[in-house]
């Protein structure tokens, strides 16, 4: 049975981890690779990396940062923030990454996600979608949640699949920061709509949270604070859904102690 | 055990290679990565071959012609030599291919590649996934019988030949995900990027 993911996601601006981490056993609570490398012995199913900062002199840092984490931490990696071109999609898949966000340039240029799809496979495609609720639907937001544009996020995220999207990565603007839980009207609404993999993101306070957010239909759950200012251990998460019959991957198994 | 494995991973242009270098590494084979079998192949002498990829297989299987590794391929695995395929570098070994018209391949296994329906649920299948052990094999030392690792992919093998299915994986239907026959395997996930199990299985491959 294919698992549901968990997965905890690092924002990062120049270089470094904004919020930092909460964790003692971190020499350098805002160093990406360690934060990636402890996320990984924690048991996460995937990272994903936003660079939130998203200027183009940093492009080069984070992919510098990207190819640093994928030498050492074998899992997958999504990374996102201000990437424009099918040049930089292949650099960061170069360095590493498995999957690349697109946000607000497939809304500038929907072909991106389409070229990039052709190139490089749909699978490593995520169309990054930040909504706010109006009523009965949501409405599509660019630059990082601080322009509202004219799209309904249903009718973005089908023509975005449409386009060569292989998943979505959808961002409750509502939720965000608030801990008061994923949007599961709007997962529900979404997950009915888009034949690719969701993942929910947005909201999390609780491992009840992330139970609900798979009821509701996603295939994976996001979120960043609630790791780092460790509110929920990764290894307790896991065990709390498993146990209670969620279809996550077990907790890590006892495996030869030689290995990295 | 003896010298470290020295392996070989062949470039192609079909997908990052980075990952499967280093997790090699990091299980402690001696990596170099070739894009022809040429001198620098024969200098590094290697006693280990892994076919990565991701991609289209017509493509996949045309960049392979096209730098000459066809004939090297065949003469390795002929021999019984390590040889680990995957993801594409798995579907690659198997006879024809529906993806976007139909391929020949190169035949070391029989059996074909074909899509999941998407009418039966989500294509691509991205995510872990069991792969369930059907024959023992020693790259499954040390793993528990059901282990998850991590799989991205549309297409997937499907053989009447039971006799070379080392695991089966369950999306929309059972399907090989794990082959082999003596020294010669493939997997269609990701070990790469399967964390600690992944790494097992790469170090596993390192002592064959």
């Amino acid at each position: 049975m294919l698992k549901k993911r968990i997965i905890p996601c690092l924002d990062m601006k120049g270089g470094r981890v904004v919020k930092g981490v909460c964790f003692e056993a971190l020499r350098d609570a805002g160093d990406p690779v360690e934060t990636a490398a402890l996320y990984d012995r924690l048991g996460a199913d995937e990272l994903c990396f936003l660079d939130i900062g998203a200027s183009v002199e940093n492009r080069g840092t984070l992919f510098e940062i990207v190819e640093r984490t994928a030498s050492r931490v074998f899992l997958p990696l999504t990374v996102g923030g201000g990437i424009r071109s099918v040049e930089e999609i292949r650099r960061a898949l170069n360095c590493g990454a498995d999957k690349v966000s697109l946000n607000s340039a497939a809304l500038a240029n929907p072909s991106l996600l389409t070229e990039g799809a052709l190139r490089f496979g749909s699978q490593c495609i995520v169309l990054a979608v930040d909504v706010k609720r109006e009523g009965g639907s949501w409405r599509v937001y660019s630059h990082g949640g601080t322009r509202p544009t004219s799209r309904d996020a249903i009718e973005w995220i089908v023509e975005g699949v449409r386009a060569g999207a292989g998943e979505i990565l959808l961002t409750s603007m509502d939720r965000d920061g608030t801990g008061e839980g994923y949007d599961i009207a709007l997962l529900e609404t979404v997950s009915r709509a888009a034949e690719v993999p969701l993942i929910a993101s947005g909201g999390a306070g609780t491992m009840d949270d992330f139970r609900k957010a798979f009821d509701a239909g996603a295939d994976a759950a996001l979120a960043a604070s609630l790791f780092h200012f460790g509110t929920v251990d990764l290894r307790d998460l896991r065990r709390t859904l498993y146990n209670g019959g969620a279809p996550v991957r077990p907790p890590l198994p006892d495996l030869p102690e030689d290995l990295p | 055990m003896g010298a470290a494995p020295r392996t070989a991973v062949i470039d192609y242009g079909m997908g990052n290679i980075h990952s499967v270098s280093k997790a090699l590494e990091a299980t402690g084979h001696k990596v170099r990565i070739l894009s022809h079998p040429d001198a620098a192949f024969e200098d590094f002498a290697p006693s280990h071959l892994v076919l990565p990829g991701v991609g289209a297989f017509g493509e996949g299987l045309g960049r392979l012609e096209k730098a000459g590794w066809i004939p090297l391929l065949r003469h390795w695995i002929g021999e019984d030599k390590p040889f680990l395929g995957i993801c594409l570098g798995m579907q690659l070994l198997f006879g024809e291919s529906h993806e976007f018209g139909t391929h020949r391949g190169l035949e070391i296994f029989s059996g074909s590649v074909v899509s999941f329906d998407p009418g039966q649920g989500k294509v691509p299948q991205i995510g872990w996934n069991e792969v369930r052990r059907t024959i023992d094999h020693p790259l499954w030392r040390g793993l528990p019988p059901e282990p998850d690792f991590y799989f991205v992919h549309s297409f997937h093998v499907r053989t009447s030949d039971r006799s070379i299915v080392l695991g089966e994986t369950l999306y929309q239907d059972p399907y090989p995900s794990f082959v082999g026959r003596s020294r010669v395997t493939a997997v269609q996930f990701h070990p790469e990027k399967s964390q600690r199990t992944g790494l097992a299985l790469l170090k596993n491959f390192g002592a064959l």
